[in-house]
């Protein structure tokens, strides 16, 4: 009992990694309707930034808030110089465009701070938290910055007009441009919301991964499973998601004999498609019902 | 954002109508490539030859693809995982029962019918994203299985399988390498004459309506959750025999070679070449293979940048593939008749 309760425990760990992540893709999700392959370089890319101006010699929150900004602001630039052409364009086409921006970020990011694999500091140390040996602080830290944001997310979209009117514009365009929204601009915005995110995200896996170009590779597709099994159209329910495919990798590499590191991944993702096949719009998604 | 309550979307389709007749390409023109692709191996040297035997093999894959997203609507990352069951069943039934090469292919074939068939009821509730994830979960755990400690015997584990190259047969005097393609052009002319006519046939209007338009298709008798199984079952079968072609051609098979970045690649030369367009295949399976070359010849340290760039500037030029560029020069051609 107490090698599950110990595993649980170290699954929410690795699960609030993929819950940050989630958030991310269900933000742009809900903007631009598309799963955007390019998010987890995107948000590695942030961190890196902020990795720069702390070589500077920003202190570790102005690098934070500075990163922040600039990931907003080149979130938005991206979608309205390399997007924004593609509106029009069949969806596979978008597709293609996300691998193609993974593409260049990754490479860039090569060329510019290389391949070597470096530290990255957290501001929430590494003792164990409350006396656990599996919990550290920063793990911790992680967890409670998450739920602050879901928290953030919910009273903004809520509460807020502009939130509000983000939903209206990916709901239903048209009626949305009917009542004066902007909804070209929507789109940006959720584009520069998601970079933001990402970039939190990246900047707070970055001590347990430790920072090097191809960092998110694995993160990605654990955040994109986990937006999935949560349903793509619940901020919660990815994040819910996010700590369910955390508990699931542990217990199957765990219990399930002959799953080394190697196989976790393959039963996460069986796991969840056996989810899907039950529910087909996730545990906390929205059925959509489809005109005729 | 309550969990609980519904929301009625316009059913707007992932992947646009493409009637059938513009689907593939006229007789002279066809005739003019196939023309092509038989003389040219012999004024090239023999590593060419290898690369268009290569492209012939991704072209099938690609074509594969073509029918599964282009024909019925469904959208697949996993092509990788039934390219590589087409090439260790090949490698497995050469290196260990001694089968001739040519005999591999069909087998090849119907082993990835039955894989495809099978995967393809699951993947009936799913569509869209949720589809794409199942496929992709396919697609990352094939490498994995292959490495498993119980079929190292037959699979070589990480360390994979060599397959011999075949010698021209009745002592034609050509290489290996020119016999080899030859052997892959025959079978890929007579796979685009099948898949031509498949999609012509009553099943590929069945996809076809599908695709368009599920609710209207069974409502007009399309036996939907067979006909989209069936489209998974065929695709596989054709990526099956390319990824066969491909274990003879590259003379080795390991888990590494087909991971997702092979599916990933697949995805590209479809959208490249223009979804839904069968010659395309072609055009896409050459991008794949070229222009990540192309890329590392311009420069070593950024070649994924200027990939990602050069395939930026394709799909801002012709969103639709090179399908638009067929669709324009048809246009200028009958101009041109007229005057």
């Amino acid at each position: 009992m107490e090698l599950f309760t110990n595993q649980v425990l170290a699954g929410i760990a690795t699960g609030a990694i993929y819950a940050c992540m989630a958030l991310a893709v269900v933000m742009i999700y809900q903007a631009i309707d598309h799963l955007n392959f390019a998010q987890g370089e995107m948000a590695m890319f942030s961190t890196f930034i902020s990795w720069q101006l702390m070589q500077w010699g920003v202190p570790y929150w102005a690098a934070f808030v500075i990163t922040l900004a600039l990931s907003f602001v080149g979130g938005i630039a991206i979608e309205r110089i390399l997007f924004k052409p593609l509106a029009k364009a069949p969806v596979l086409t978008n597709v293609a465009g996300f691998i193609a921006l993974f593409a260049i970020i990754n490479s860039s990011a090569g060329l510019i701070w290389d391949f070597t694999i470096k530290q990255y500091p957290t501001p929430f140390g590494s003792a164990p938290f409350l006396g656990s040996q599996l919990i550290s602080t920063h793990q911790a830290g992680m967890i409670g910055v998450t739920l602050l944001l879901l928290v953030g997310l919910y009273f903004f979209f809520q509460y807020t007009r502009i939130g509000l009117a983000m939903r209206a514009a990916a709901s239903l365009p048209e009626s949305a441009r009917l009542v004066g929204i902007n909804t070209s601009w929507m789109i940006a915005l959720g584009w520069g919301m998601a970079a933001a995110i990402g970039s939190i995200a990246g900047m707070l896996i970055a001590p347990v991964v430790f920072l090097e170009p191809n960092m998110m590779g694995g993160v990605l597709i654990y955040g994109f499973a986990a937006a999935v099994l949560g349903g793509l159209s619940s901020p919660f329910g990815a994040v819910v998601g996010g700590f369910l495919v955390g508990i699931f990798e542990n217990l199957a590499g765990t219990y399930i004999p002959g799953v080394g590191n190697e196989l976790k991944l393959p039963i996460a993702l069986a796991l969840i498609i056996s989810v899907l096949v039950v529910k087909p719009a996730g545990l906390f998604g929205r059925h959509i019902v489809k005109r005729v | 954002m309550s969990a609980a309550e519904e929301v009625v979307a316009e059913g707007h389709q992932a992947v646009e109508a493409v009637p059938k007749r513009a689907m593939t390409l006229g007789t002279g023109t066809s005739l003019a490539v196939l023309a092509v692709l038989l003389v040219a191996p012999v004024f090239v040297k023999n590593f060419i030859i290898f690369q268009m035997t290569m492209l012939l093999i991704y072209g099938l894959a690609v074509l594969a693809l073509n029918i599964l997203t282009g024909g019925s609507g469904q959208f697949s990352l996993g092509q990788s995982a039934f390219y590589a069951v087409g090439a260790y069943t090949t490698a497995v039934l050469m290196e260990h029962f001694n089968v001739n090469y040519a005999l591999t292919l069909p087998i090849a074939g119907v082993v990835c019918f039955a894989f495809g068939f099978l995967f393809g009821q699951p993947a009936l509730r799913l569509s869209g994203v949720y589809l794409a994830l199942a496929t992709f979960a396919l697609a990352t755990a094939m490498p994995q299985l292959l490495k498993l400690n119980f079929l190292e015997h037959w699979t070589g584990g990480v360390q994979g399988l060599v397959v011999t190259k075949p010698d021209a047969p009745f002592g034609l005097p050509i290489s290996q390498d020119m016999w080899l393609y030859y052997f892959t052009l025959v079978v890929t002319i007579a796979i685009y004459i099948f898949s031509v006519n498949l999609l012509r046939s009553r099943s590929g209007r069945a996809f076809m309506a599908i695709r368009d338009n599920e609710i209207a298709a069974s409502a007009m008798g399309v036996d939907v959750a067979l006909y989209k199984t069936l489209a998974f079952g065929v695709s596989a079968a054709i990526t099956g025999i390319a990824g066969s072609l491909g274990a003879i051609a590259v003379q080795f098979v390991a888990p590494d070679s087909y991971t997702i970045t092979l599916a990933i690649s697949l995805f590209l030369g479809m959208v490249v070449g223009g979804v839904g367009w069968l010659p395309g295949s072609i055009v896409g399976a050459a991008f794949i293979i070229f222009v990540p070359n192309i890329a590392e010849g311009i420069s070593k340290g950024l070649s994924g940048a200027v990939f990602g760039v050069l395939l930026f500037l394709v799909i801002y030029l012709v969103p639709h593939g090179a399908r638009q560029i067929a669709i324009v020069g048809q246009q200028l051609a009958g101009k041109l008749r007229k005057n």
